[in-house]
C-alpha cells in the first residue's frame, strides 16, 4: 500500500535563521507589529510503498533522518497524511 | 485535419494574438483552416518575441559583415573568428516581461536561456554579463525587483558554473513599472567545430535531451513578451518558469563531450515556442522536414495536449540532430550526466513539419512558413510631440553648481554612478579560472587559455540620450562600448545588441526604433565592428508609461596580448591626460538629472570619426606600453571619470583643466570620444606625439599621488570622503526597507 | 616525486578544473576522479572541489555525501591520507561526518564573492603544513552558504584542541565583523578532523595561485597539501 507522507524540517532550537529574522524584521514596517519568532524551515512530501503501516512510517523516519535533514543544525517531523488507493 | 467551425478558431486565433490577417495567411498558406495545434504553432512563432514582424525591416539596415566574422544575425548566436581557429560565440537577450512578474526567476531562465545559444553553438559558454534598468531604488517596489534580479541572475550564474564578469545597472523612473534586464552570454569553441542549428541529413533522428516537458508558459512568447503588462501581471504567474540550473549544468557538459566527440549533426536550444521553434526553424535552415512523434516526448505532467506539448517552454531542453549510428553514443553520454535523451523524430526531405500523436497526424505544416515567412511590418513611425520642447530646454543654461565639490559627491552617491559592489558581488565572476579584469572596471578581460591573447567584454546603453534623440542614443551605445573596450587596450571587433523599446504599434515607438538602428548602424560602420546578432523587446510599457528607448550593445574586443591590458586605477607620481576635447554639453547628462532634476536639452553629439581616432589612439598606445591606466569618460562626466580612477588604484590627484569653458561644464559635462589616462612622466612625449599622430586631441590635466581629490581652485576633498559616498549609496538604498523595521 | 593530487568530480562541482589546473600549476599531478569511482586512482590526496554538487537543492553536500567515491574518500582519511575540502567540498566533509559542525546560509542572505584574507590558527595541517600559526593570506571566498556553525560542546572541543584551521581575518591579522563575510561563528573559515590530515576551508585557494589572475594567497595552502601528500608517496 501506498502512504503519503509530510516532513517538515526546521533548524534547531537557537541556531540563527537569517531568513527567519529578515521577514521578521521586515513585519512592522508593513504594519504587522505583533509577530515574532519567524523560523524558516522545509517541506517535503513523499509517498511510500510498504507492506504496514508501521512500515512506511519507518522507512520515511529513515529518509528523512539520513538524507533530508542534517541532525548538526536540524530537527524534523513526519507526518503521515492518508492512504493513498 | 480541420476540425471544429470556421468563426470559433478564427476568434481563438486573436485570443492567441493573432490578427485577423495573420490568421487569413495561416488559411492561404495552409490552403485550410489550421486544426487547434497548429494555430498555436503560428500563434507562437509569428508571434513579435519570435517572428520580428515589426523590426525585421529595419533590422536590415546594421551592417552584419566583417572579416572577423563567422557566423552572423539568424543562428542562435553570432560567431567571431579570434585567430588560430578560435571561435568567440556570443549572443545578448532580454528577460524583461518574465523578470517584471517574478524578478528572481524571471531573470534566472533568462540567463540559462542565453547560456543554451551559446551552447547550441557548441561553444563552452565562458563568461556572463547583464545589463540592467530598474526604477528608483526609493521605492519599495523597484529594490525588490533589483533584489530578486540580482539573486536570480547569481542564483542561476553561480550554479553552472559560468561567471559573471561585468555588466551595468541603471535606474530610472522610466523603468519603474518595466525593468530592462538582458543577459549577455560569451562562449569559446573551435572555429571548425560549430555545431549548426539545422536539422540535416535525411533519417537522422531528433534527440530531446534534458528536462521534462510540462505546461510551463504556454503561449509564454505571446503572453509575456508581445504585449503590455497590465494588471493582471499576478495572474500571469502560473506562466512563469522556475529555473533549473543544476539540470543546465549536466546539459553543458553532456553536450559539449558529445560535440567534441562529433556525435552531433546540429543542436538547437528550446526556447520561446519550445519544441515548435525548435524544429521549424532548424528544419527551415536546412531546407529539410522534420516529423516528431509527441508521445515518445517525456512528460512532467500527465494529459498533455498536443498543442502543449508543442509550444511549452520547459526550461533546460536541447534538441540534437543525430545520426541513427550515433544514437547509442549519444543515450551512453547523456546516462553518464545523468539526463535523459529521447528520440522524438526524424528528419525528412519534404520541408513540412509534422507532429503526430497516438498514430494520427495532429499538425502538418511548412517549416518555413513557421520560421521565415511569418508576417512582417512597416510600421507608422512619427517622432513624438513634446520631443522639441525638451530638446530646446539646455541645462547649459543654468545657474552653475555653488559648491562643485559637494556636486561631484552627490553625482557619485547617484545610484547611476555609485559602486555597484552590491549587486556584483552576489555574482561568481571568478570560476573557470580566466578572469584577468572583472566586474566594475570599463570592460572584463577574459584569458584565453594557451595563448597570449584575451577578449575584453562590455555592455552599453545610455537611456536618457535614447530617450532625447533616439539616434544619438543608438550611437553613443555603441561608441562608448568600443571605448570601454579600447581603455583595456582590446580592439573592438563586433557587436550583439538588446533592442528594447515600447509598443510598437505607437508611431513614436517605431519612430525611436528606426532612428536607434541608424544611430547604431552608422557607428558599427564607423568603428568597423559588426552586428552579430541579439535580440528586439517590444511592449515594454504600461498603461501609458514606456520605458526609454533602451539600446543594449555587447561589444567584444580582442587583445593581442594579455600583458598589455590596461586597468582604470592611478598608481602615485603619473601624468593625467584628457583625451579628446570637451564641450559644452549638459544635454541629457547625469548632472542634469540629479543636480537640475530634468533630462531634456540635446544629448552630446558624436563625431564618428573623432571616436574611431581615440580608440585606435588607445589600443596603439596600450600596445606600445605607453599607459598606466586609461578611463572612459561618460555618465557624470570628468569629474566622476577622475575619482573613479583614484577610487580604484586609492591613490588621489591634482589636475588643473583648461578654462575655456565654466569650470561646471568642464566637470560635469558628459562630452563624447573622451578619455582620462595616466602616464609615467617619462613616457608622456611619446604619448603626445602618437595622440597629435592620430589628431586626437589631447591635455595634460596635472598628476596622480596623495589621498586628495583637487581640482585646482574649483574644489579640494578627501579621496576618503568619495569612496565612501560612492561604496554606500546603494547598500544604503536596498538597506532602507529593513531600517523602516 | 610528483605527488598526485585527486579532484572529484560530482554532478555540479564547478571549480574542478580550476583545482586540477591549480595542482598542476604548483608542481603536483593532477589526477580526476569521477563521483561514480570507487576508487581514488592511485591519488596520494583529495580535494573536493567547490560547486553545487547535484544543485545543492536539497541542502549543500547532503545528496554528494552518499556518492560512490566517498567511501573511498572514507577509507583515505581513516588511513591518514590528507582530504581537502574546498567551499561545497567543505559542505560535504560536514556532511559525511567527516568534520564537524555545518556550514548555513550566510548572515547577509546573499551570495558573496569578494577576496578576503584568512589567518592561519593552526600549522601543521594538510593546507598549513608550510604555514606558521597567525599567518595571514588573500584569497577569495564565493559562497552562499558559508556561515560556519556547530553546537556549543563542539565549539568548545575544536577550539580547544586546535580544530580551527583558518579564520577570517583584516590584511594584518585582527578579526572583527568587517572581515568576517558570512557571519561564520567565531570568524571561522576552515576547520580539520583531530589528526589535521582532513581539512575543511570556505574561501578558494584554488583560484589564489596564477599570478596573472590576481593575488596569489592559495599557495602556501597548495604547498602545504603537496608536501602532506609526499609525505605519504
Amino acid at each position: 500500500m501506498k502512504q503519503r507522507f509530510e516532513v517538515l524540517v526546521s533548524l534547531k532550537e537557537g541556531l540563527a535563521d537569517p531568513q527567519g529574522k529578515a521577514i521578521e524584521d521586515a513585519l512592522p514596517s508593513m504594519g504587522w507589529t505583533s509577530v515574532s519568532e519567524v523560523r524558516v524551515g522545509k517541506h517535503i512530501e513523499l509517498t511510500v510503498d510498504a507492506d504496514t503501516e508501521d512500515g512506511a512510517l519507518r522507512v520515511a523516519n529513515q529518509v528523512a533522518e539520513r538524507l533530508l535533514a542534517n541532525p548538526v543544525i536540524e530537527d524534523f517531523r513526519v507526518i503521515s497524511q492518508a492512504e493513498i488507493t | 485535419m480541420a476540425e471544429g467551425a470556421v468563426g470559433t478558431r478564427a476568434s481563438e486565433a486573436t485570443a492567441l494574438g493573432l490578427t485577423e490577417e495573420e490568421y487569413h495567411q495561416v488559411v492561404e498558406t495552409l490552403g485550410r483552416e489550421p486544426n487547434r495545434a497548429e494555430l498555436a504553432m503560428y500563434a507562437a512563432m509569428w508571434s513579435e518575441h519570435c517572428s520580428y514582424k515589426s523590426s525585421k525591416v529595419h533590422l536590415r539596415r546594421l551592417p552584419a559583415d566583417g572579416p572577423h566574422v563567422l557566423v552572423g544575425p539568424g543562428e542562435d548566436a553570432g560567431v567571431v573568428d579570434l585567430g588560430d581557429g578560435i571561435a568567440c560565440v556570443f549572443k545578448i537577450e532580454s528577460h524583461s516581461h518574465p523578470s517584471a512578474i517574478e524578478p528572481y526567476q524571471g531573470a534566472a531562465t533568462g540567463v540559462g536561456g542565453i547560456v543554451r545559444d551559446v551552447l547550441s553553438m557548441g561553444a563552452r559558454p565562458i563568461a556572463l554579463l547583464n545589463s540592467l534598468r530598474f526604477g528608483p531604488l526609493e521605492e519599495e517596489r523597484n529594490r525588490w525587483l533589483m533584489s530578486g534580479v540580482v539573486a536570480g541572475i547569481g542564483g542561476y550564474g553561480n550554479c553552472i558554473g559560468v561567471p559573471t564578469v561585468g555588466g551595468e545597472v541603471k535606474f530610472a523612473p522610466a523603468h519603474g513599472p518595466n525593468p530592462t534586464v538582458t543577459a549577455m552570454c560569451v562562449g569559446l569553441g573551435s572555429a571548425d567545430g560549430l555545431i549548426p542549428a539545422r536539422a540535416a541529413g535525411l533519417g537522422n533522428v531528433l534527440v530531446l535531451i534534458g528536462s521534462r516537458t510540462g505546461r510551463d508558459g504556454i503561449g509564454g512568447v505571446s503572453v509575456l513578451a508581445s504585449r503590455t503588462l497590465g494588471e493582471a501581471s499576478a495572474a500571469a504567474r502560473p506562466s512563469v518558469q522556475i529555473a533549473d540550473p543544476f539540470s543546465e549544468k549536466l546539459l553543458i557538459e553532456a553536450c559539449l563531450e558529445m560535440a567534441e566527440a562529433g556525435l552531433l549533426v546540429g543542436l538547437q536550444d528550446l526556447g520561446g515556442a519550445g519544441l515548435t521553434c525548435a524544429v521549424s526553424e532548424s528544419a527551415a535552415r536546412a531546407g529539410t522536414g522534420v516529423e516528431v512523434e509527441l508521445d515518445q516526448v517525456p512528460l512532467r505532467e500527465p494529459a498533455m495536449e498536443p498543442f502543449e506539448i508543442l509550444t511549452s517552454e520547459s526550461q533546460e531542453r536541447m534538441l540534437a540532430i543525430v545520426r541513427p549510428d550515433d544514437l547509442p553514443a549519444v543515450e551512453a553520454s547523456c546516462r553518464t550526466w545523468g539526463l535523459q535523451a529521447t528520440p522524438v523524430g526524424r528528419v525528412t526531405g519534404d520541408g513540412t513539419v509534422r507532429a503526430r500523436s497516438d498514430g494520427a497526424a495532429v499538425a502538418e505544416v511548412p517549416a518555413r512558413s513557421l520560421a521565415e515567412d511569418g508576417p512582417q511590418y512597416d510600421r507608422p513611425m512619427s517622432p513624438p510631440l513634446w520631443l522639441d520642447d525638451l530638446l530646446a530646454d539646455d541645462p547649459a543654461r543654468a545657474e552653475p553648481p555653488v559648491d562643485p565639490g559637494q556636486t561631484l559627491l552627490r553625482l557619485l552617491a547617484s545610484p547611476n554612478v555609485a559602486g555597484k559592489r552590491w549587486v556584483y558581488e552576489q555574482y561568481d565572476s571568478l570560476v573557470q579560472g580566466r578572469t584577468l579584469a572583472g566586474p566594475g572596471g570599463d570592460a572584463a578581460v577574459i584569458r584565453i587559455e594557451g595563448t597570449a591573447r584575451a577578449i575584453a567584454l562590455s555592455t552599453d546603453g545610455n537611456g536618457r540620450y535614447g530617450h532625447l534623440d533616439p539616434y544619438l542614443g543608438g550611437g553613443h551605445a555603441v561608441a562608448e562600448a568600443a571605448r570601454n573596450v579600447a581603455c583595456t587596450g582590446a580592439r573592438p571587433l563586433a557587436i550583439t545588441n538588446c533592442l528594447n523599446f515600447g509598443n510598437p504599434e505607437r508611431p513614436e515607438v517605431m519612430w525611436a526604433f528606426h532612428q536607434t538602428v541608424d544611430g547604431m548602424a552608422d557607428a558599427c560602420r564607423a568603428l568597423g565592428t559588426p552586428v552579430t546578432g541579439g535580440n528586439v523587446s517590444f511592449y515594454n510599457e504600461s498603461g501609458d508609461s514606456a520605458i526609454y528607448p533602451t539600446p543594449i550593445v555587447g561589444m567584444l574586443g580582442l587583445l593581442d596580448d594579455e600583458r598589455r591590458r590596461m586597468g582604470m586605477a592611478f598608481q602615485p607620481g603619473r601624468m593625467v591626460y584628457l583625451l579628446g576635447e570637451t564641450f559644452p554639453e549638459l544635454g541629457g547628462s547625469e548632472y542634469a538629472e540629479v543636480v537640475l532634476g530634468r533630462v531634456s536639452g540635446r544629448p552630446p553629439g558624436l563625431d564618428l570619426d573623432r571616436e574611431a581616432a581615440l580608440v585606435g589612439l588607445l589600443i596603439e598606445a596600450a600596445g606600445e606600453g605607453l599607459l598606466a591606466s586609461a578611463h572612459d569618460c561618460s555618465d557624470g562626466g570628468l569629474a566622476v571619470c577622475l575619482a573613479e580612477s583614484a577610487m580604484a588604484g586609492d591613490c588621489g590627484f591634482r589636475v588643473a583643466p583648461s578654462q575655456d569653458l565654466a569650470p561646471h561644464l568642464t566637470l560635469f559635462g558628459e562630452s563624447a570620444s573622451r578619455a582620462v589616462v595616466s602616464v609615467d612622466p617619462g613616457r608622456a612625449t611619446a604619448l603626445e606625439r602618437l595622440a597629435a599622430g592620430r589628431a586626437v586631441p589631447f591635455s595634460r590635466l596635472g598628476e596622480t599621488g596623495g589621498s586628495r581629490i583637487v581640482v585646482e581652485d574649483v574644489l579640494d576633498l578627501p579621496l576618503a570622503d568619495a569612496r565612501d559616498v560612492y561604496e554606500s549609496a546603494i547598500p544604503n538604498l536596498m538597506e532602507i526597507r529593513r531600517a523602516a523595521g | 616525486m610528483t605527488p598526485r593530487i585527486g579532484v572529484v568530480t560530482f554532478p555540479g562541482s564547478l571549480d574542478d578544473r580550476d583545482a586540477l589546473r591549480a595542482v598542476e600549476l604548483m608542481g603536483g599531478r593532477p589526477v580526476p576522479i569521477w563521483h561514480g569511482d570507487t576508487d581514488l586512482g592511485g591519488a596520494d590526496a583529495v580535494i573536493l572541489p567547490g560547486g553545487f554538487a547535484y544543485g545543492d537543492y536539497l541542502r549543500t553536500g547532503a545528496i554528494a555525501r552518499f556518492a560512490p567515491v566517498m567511501d573511498a574518500v572514507r577509507d583515505h582519511a581513516r588511513r591518514g591520507g590528507a582530504v581537502v575540502g574546498i567551499c561545497n567540498g567543505f559542505q560535504i566533509l560536514c556532511e559525511a561526518g567527516l568534520l564537524p559542525g555545518a556550514l548555513a546560509r550566510n548572515r547577509g542572505l546573499t551570495f558573496v564573492c569578494r577576496w578576503v584574507h584568512v589567518r592561519c590558527e593552526r600549522p601543521g595541517t594538510a593546507l598549513t603544513a608550510a604555514a606558521g600559526a597567525g599567518d595571514v593570506t588573500p584569497v577569495p571566498v564565493k559562497h552562499g552558504e558559508g556561515r560556519y556553525v556547530a553546537d556549543r560542546d563542539t565549539l568548545a572541543r575544536i577550539e580547544g584542541d586546535g580544530g580551527v584551521v583558518f579564520r577570517y581575518c583584516s590584511p594584518d591579522g585582527r578579526t572583527g565583523e568587517t572581515w568576517n563575510p558570512n557571519g561564520s561563528t567565531n570568524d571561522i573559515a576552515g576547520v580539520c578532523n583531530e589528526a589535521g590530515n582532513v581539512v575543511g576551508v570556505m574561501p578558494h585557494p584554488e583560484h589564489a595561485v596564477d599570478p596573472d589572475l590576481g593575488p596569489t594567497g592559495g599557495r602556501p595552502l597548495f604547498e602545504s597539501l603537496l608536501a602532506s601528500a609526499l609525505a605519504r608517496v
